[in-house]
């Protein structure tokens, strides 16, 4: 007898149009850069730069994501909430002087609190919101932004907004770099220079290969970026491994099973969010040492969204994410990014309109993913089905 | 007594009250900070007209089990294309609206049913995917908006003469040809009432409304209340989720030519990126829920959130001599959408 989900009964088509459309995603976007990279004209040297510092800047956030994933609960789209604690430790570390690593460490333990006791709040609202977490962490991010911006606007100064009555005392955490400060007196302005954190990652431990031939290049590796993903990697391996991530793996599979297993499933879950929380905060202080100055309005808006892009161009779907999708999809979704701007200009010739390329990209990428996604989980359920009945 | 007030409590929700006393209390804090009370209704009930129509757009979806329009900006788009050909051939008046409206519907048809065949296809997950192809459609209008053969001086951008300006008023068009309808002033013109915009938001609402009364109608309720019983009763459900689809979206299309005519302008590119937003915000405000949604809830939701939209710049800065309206109105706003999502529903599909 042979079991429920053995494929011998199909025949090879059946099994070659499973691969294509289990593997569709990155399938698509190999196949897009295949025909974009001549289009624009970049050298390869170029490319593997850009690609190796783009890898160093993003991979970490995108491998927060992966744990929410495992225990199940779709793409962390409240990864933005580390994001901001990231950022709130980036502005306190600035405005104290503190650089180099140093300021990274403590701009890192500064933040970790914030976003575990933000990651505890979604863990929780995410508890109530079962079956939709993707939609509602996504509002979830939005709606911190909110608060977010309270805090940064108002709350942070020389001086606070709101003066508690009577008691002279100020509603505020004190900043007092008028680089920092709008002239108002509170709130932080947009665009902040980090000039002493500024690749102090990147720069701890680097090492150049030059490359030869017409052009000479020469490639820069940040080697001290890379040793903390590839510890990050190990962490995520190792995790896997433990009663937790055995735990989140049960969940993930059958959330009511694992119930009556004795897990505790909503503990496990808001757990599960605190790291993603915590880990996308890491990877925000990681992002803004590499570029060296931060949008405070508007860093984190793209975050979540580029992250996730990456992910799912990696071939990760909403059930199921791998380190190996993580670097793949980094790697194609920068591409890309990089790629496709010049490729439009090239193609239809007008600057602005090449910028609105870009955009559609970005928004493009997440909704046929998503949509390849839903649309493969519906395949897949019909080709149980017909697993279990036979070939009718 | 105590049993009035606590039933009334659990009708109509924590959150709702909350906001309706906050605007309640904005409103009487008027006067104190010398803002006035008849202007500021007067622009709360322009707003509500304006974003009616839209607002309205979520109620096809919600009642078919489609959740929440977050694609509005399909139906958008629609709009502003039949707005945009009206300016172009020069169709004034109320005829050039009426031509806008002729041109929208098609489209917004057809677009909303390419986009039902996406949401069929992923039973469950509508929500998610419903905003980014919102976002990735506003996207590919971003870049048509620059190729598309207009020609009109009044649209174009003066040098180079190609690619529609980001805003185009409907000046000497069809500005204010809804609003102006029967309008009324009292006070002095302090206190103005669109008339005509108020008749063709009812207009809609009750066109709506009979629409859930018909067979059709009340097949689309029953798939969105129970798709396994809908299918066993022999409702064919892609059908009659495609349906909901393309009546939100032409209810879009029209809900921005009524917003774009009592606006004054018609707002291209990323214009309508984060318009689903707000809609959102008010029919979920006005005590609807993620698969259901009445009447009463759009009518009431709008004036709540436009009432607070307008009543914040003016009362809140006044009284702390800072502006906080846009941070207030992405906490309420999106408070609102994270209570409805985490409400406990019955069980899903």
């Amino acid at each position: 007898m042979s079991g429920p989900c053995t494929s011998k009964r199909f025949k090879t088509s059946d099994n070659i149009k499973h691969f294509l459309i289990s593997n569709s995603v990155p399938i698509i976007f190999i196949g897009l850069s295949a025909l974009a990279i001549p289009v624009s004209g970049f050298s390869a040297a170029y490319l593997i730069q850009e690609m190796l510092t783009r890898l160093a800047r993003n991979s970490f956030l995108v491998l927060s994501l992966l744990i929410p994933i495992m225990a199940g609960m779709g793409l962390n789209f409240g990864m933005v909430l580390g994001a901001m604690a990231g950022q709130i430790g980036m502005i306190l570390v600035t405005d104290w002087a503190v650089v180099g690593i140093p300021g990274l460490v403590l701009a890192a333990i500064i933040s970790m609190p914030i976003a575990a006791v933000l990651g505890f709040v979604c863990g929780n609202v995410l508890n109530r919101a079962k079956g939709r977490e993707m939609v509602t962490s996504y509002i979830l991010g939005f709606f911190i932004n909110g608060i977010y911006q309270f805090v940064v606007l108002y709350a942070i100064g020389i001086r606070g907004m709101i003066r508690i009555p009577f008691t002279g005392i100020d509603l505020k955490i004190p900043v007092t770099n008028p680089q920092l400060v709008l002239s108002r007196g509170y709130g932080i302005r947009n665009a902040i220079n980090l000039t002493g954190l500024r690749h102090a990652l990147d720069n701890a431990v680097q090492f150049d290969i030059p490359v030869g031939g017409a052009s000479p290049f020469t490639i820069n590796v940040p080697a001290s970026t890379y040793l903390l993903i590839a510890a990050f990697c190990l962490f995520i391996v190792w995790f896997r491994r433990t009663k937790l991530g055995q735990d989140m793996r049960a969940i993930g599979q059958d959330m009511a099973a694992a119930d009556s297993a004795g897990i505790a499933v909503e503990r496990t879950r808001v757990i599960a969010i605190m790291t993603s929380t915590v880990l996308a905060a890491f990877g925000q202080i990681i992002f803004l040492q590499n570029i060296g100055t931060m949008n405070t309005y508007n860093s984190h808006d793209q975050t979540g969204m580029f992250s996730i892009a990456a992910l799912l161009i990696g071939g990760a779907t909403v059930s199921k994410a791998s380190i190996a999708n993580v670097f793949i999809g980094v790697s194609l979704f920068h591409l890309m990014f990089v790629v496709s701007p010049m490729a439009g200009k090239e193609l239809i010739g007008q600057a602005q309109l090449g910028e609105y390329f870009r955009v559609f990209v970005s928004y493009g990428i997440i909704a046929v993913a998503l949509v390849l996604h839903a649309w493969k989980r519906y395949q897949e359920r019909e080709r149980a089905r017909r697993d279990l009945r036979g070939e009718a | 007594m105590g049993g009035h007030v606590r039933k009334f409590i659990e009708n109509a929700g924590w959150p709702r009250i909350i906001i309706g006393l906050f605007l309640l209390s904005l409103y009487a804090a008027a006067p104190f900070v010398n803002v006035r009370v008849l202007t500021s209704l007067s622009d709360t009930l322009v707003r509500v007209g304006m974003n009616g129509v839209l607002v309205l757009a979520m109620v096809p979806m919600v009642q078919s089990g489609c959740g929440l329009n977050f694609g509005l900006p399909l139906g958008i788009i629609a709009g502003l294309l039949g707005a945009t050909t009206s300016v172009q051939f020069e169709a004034r008046g109320l005829a050039g609206f009426g031509f806008a409206i002729l041109v929208a519907v098609p489209i917004a048809a057809a677009l909303g049913f390419a986009y039902a065949q996406i949401l069929n296809r992923v039973k469950g997950e509508e929500m998610m995917i419903a905003t980014y192809v919102g976002f990735s459609s506003v996207a590919v209008m971003c870049m048509a908006w620059l190729l598309l053969p207009f020609d009109s001086p009044v649209m174009i951008w003066g040098y180079g003469g190609t690619g529609l300006r980001t805003t185009i008023s409907t000046e000497g068009f069809w500005r204010h040809v809804l609003s102006d309808f029967a309008a009324f002033g009292l006070d002095g013109g302090a206190f103005y009432f669109p008339t005509g915009m108020f008749l063709f938001f009812f207009m809609m609402l009750f066109l709506v409304w009979a629409f859930f009364r018909t067979k059709t109608g009340t097949a689309i309720t029953a798939v969105g209340s129970n798709p396994e019983f809908a299918r066993a009763s022999g409702i064919d459900v892609n059908r009659m989720r495609t349906i909901s689809v393309m009546l939100s979206t032409v209810l879009g299309a029209l809900g921005i030519l009524v917003y774009d005519q009592s606006f004054g302008f018609i707002q291209l590119y990323m214009g309508p990126l984060y318009m689903a937003f707000p809609a959102v915000a008010a029919i979920l405000l006005g005590g609807a829920s993620v698969n259901k949604a009445t009447m009463v809830n759009v009518v009431v939701g709008t004036f709540l959130f436009q009432g607070i939209l307008t009543m914040t710049p003016s009362v809140i800065n006044s009284l702390l001599q800072s502006d906080m309206s846009e941070v207030i109105r992405i906490i309420v706003s999106n408070g609102m959408i994270l209570y409805a999502l985490t409400r406990k529903t019955q069980v899903k599909r």
